[in-house]
């Protein structure tokens, strides 16, 4: 069985329209098997019958050749929370799930839980801004594998889950956006209020304070039933569309009136992911958020997209600890972290006089 | 999901607060989470959305006249009952929905854009499905006609819809297609 490493997935690419603002785009079907207990309250023996089941169905599914399997109870600690740390698979299935497995595709934009809180999970994770075509993708997974299962599905009700707020479409699409505009210059703080008026939520990575860690924000749809999917996706890419202006509109003013603030922050941030000898996570989200901004506004060089999103997924602390090879402590972590840092830096700093970018 | 501090609005702002390598989840509604910004409140680990969701979900039956009725309940397939639902806040099984549906559609109403899905459905279903949904919309609309007491349309509507039904009779009992 094929090892859980810390290789690249496809949205860490940097690719994909709007790339500069939208990291990734995000789309999760939840679908159930008819005639089968739902995963929280069914006994042992038939949530690995739905394991077992889905298994051998995918055996059969030549679209099937280019995924590897892997039942969660193989994997170690870490490399579960790896996957997590990549968004590849939910903490539910890394965490709670009874004979959970996975199936992930070589290029990892598309992922197959089996007895997460619904029977199947099936998620596509792209580059940039590509809502519809991770909707696509996800879909032509759900086609191939409703050929083969009886999904639970009601007339009216649509896909039936085990939880109500996942009925209908049962898709839930978000978009990772990078806003350092619109929270430098306090914009963001009206972002929840307004989003929440369309029916769409925000979810950001906030440390000790109330300040966003890394300018990261997620925004998703909070409706499923009532709406399409093709409603859901253009909603959602039309409002997330109106906050890229925004932020490319507050950027622009930014240079316009800070630019040597804005190169110097690049710039020192850069030097201390160089030169520092400890990081914690929290510190190096903040500062590789600082060079992406000098990145995308042309203040700096000697870094890709690719290489930033890279070192986002490579700091957090399960992804560290495969790279070292070793199980590491927090203040061990904060010492490994920037070695890794470093590492990442030579390859690019190598290939680029190698000629390969 | 409601907002856990007033249990009031639509909590539509979700704060994830890390702190030692640790995760926590906190939900909340706009007001409220201005609230908690000006106070620097620190905030309490272990959030379950499921949890939140039958807090809320108790609320309801809090509220509801029915309260009685809806606690008895019993999911004849997966033997769930509309109490143990609203402690995890999770369906056991498919019937479920059927079982449940009075206590559950004024909730899906709350928290959805409505309460029919007008989305993708399996291919090996779709053309019963669309029949059912050509039915929905006929019977809208001869409620239309009669209130306006149009009911030489409203009979042709009428007519159609029981075409429609025996279509849909004739291909569940022909095994056809089968749900």
């Amino acid at each position: 069985m094929k090892q859980v490493q810390f290789s690249m997935s496809r949205w860490m690419q940097g690719s994909g329209p709007d790339s500069e603002i939208a990291i990734s785009s995000r789309v999760r079907l939840a679908r159930n098997i008819r005639g089968y207990t739902f995963p929280c309250l069914a006994a042992d023996s038939e949530t690995e019958a739905v394991k077992n089941k889905i298994s051998s169905i995918v055996a059969g599914i030549d679209d099937f050749s280019d995924f590897n399997y892997w039942s969660m109870d193989t994997l170690t600690e870490l490399e579960k929370r790896a996957l997590v740390e990549k968004h590849l698979v939910s903490p539910f299935l890394a965490a709670e799930s009874k004979h959970g497995s996975l199936l992930l595709r070589n290029d990892e934009a598309v992922s197959i839980m089996a007895n997460e809180e619904d029977h199947l999970r099936i998620q596509a994770i792209l580059p940039g801004l590509q809502l519809e075509e991770a909707w696509r993708e996800a879909s032509r997974y759900d086609d191939l594998l409703e050929n083969k299962l009886e999904f639970a599905f009601d007339d009216h009700y649509g896909y039936l889950t085990a939880c109500p707020t996942n009925i209908g479409t049962g898709l839930r699409a978000s978009v990772m956006l990078h806003l350092p505009a619109l929270v430098f210059t306090r914009q963001i703080n009206r972002l929840p209020g307004a989003l929440s008026q369309v029916g769409l939520a925000v979810r950001g990575l906030y440390g000790e304070g109330t300040e966003i860690i890394g300018n990261l924000v997620q925004v998703s749809n909070q409706v499923t039933l009532g709406q399409s999917e093709e409603e859901i996706i253009s909603n959602l890419f039309s409002i997330i569309r109106q906050v890229i202006e925004q932020e490319q509109g507050a950027r622009q003013m930014l240079l316009d009136k800070q630019r040597a603030k804005l190169a110097d922050k690049a710039w020192r941030a850069f030097g201390l992911l160089k030169y520092a000898q400890l990081i914690s996570s929290q510190e190096a989200i903040q500062l590789l958020s600082d060079l992406r901004m000098g990145y995308d506004l042309g203040l700096i060089k000697g870094v890709s997209r690719q290489l930033l999103n890279e070192l986002l997924v490579l700091i957090r602390p399960a992804c560290l600890q495969l790279l070292a090879g070793r199980e590491l402590n927090e203040s061990e972590r904060d010492i490994e972290r920037p070695l890794q840092i470093k590492k990442a830096l030579e390859r690019r700093h190598n290939q680029e006089s190698a000629g390969k970018i | 999901m409601l907002c856990e501090e007033c249990r009031q609005n639509e909590a539509t702002i979700h704060i994830i607060k890390q702190s030692d390598g640790k995760q926590a989840e906190l939900n909340l509604c706009e007001q409220c989470a201005r609230k908690k910004e000006e106070l620097e409140v620190s905030f309490e680990p272990q959030f379950s959305l499921h949890k939140l969701f039958a807090s809320m979900l108790n609320q309801s039956i809090r509220d509801s006249r029915r309260a009685q009725q809806a606690v008895d309940t019993q999911c004849p397939s997966c033997g769930l009952t509309f109490s143990q639902f609203s402690q995890i806040g999770r369906l056991g099984c498919s019937d479920c929905f059927k079982a449940f549906e009075e206590q559950l559609k004024p909730l899906l109403r709350r928290i959805h854009a409505g309460c029919t899905h007008p989305g993708k459905v399996p291919q090996k279903i779709r053309g019963r499905v669309k029949a059912v949904r050509e039915i929905d919309q006929l019977k809208e609309d001869l409620k239309v006609k009669i209130s306006n007491e149009e009911f030489e349309e409203a009979v042709v509507l009428r007519d159609r819809i029981k075409a429609l039904e025996e279509d849909i009779r004739l291909v569940q009992t022909d095994g056809g297609e089968k749900n």
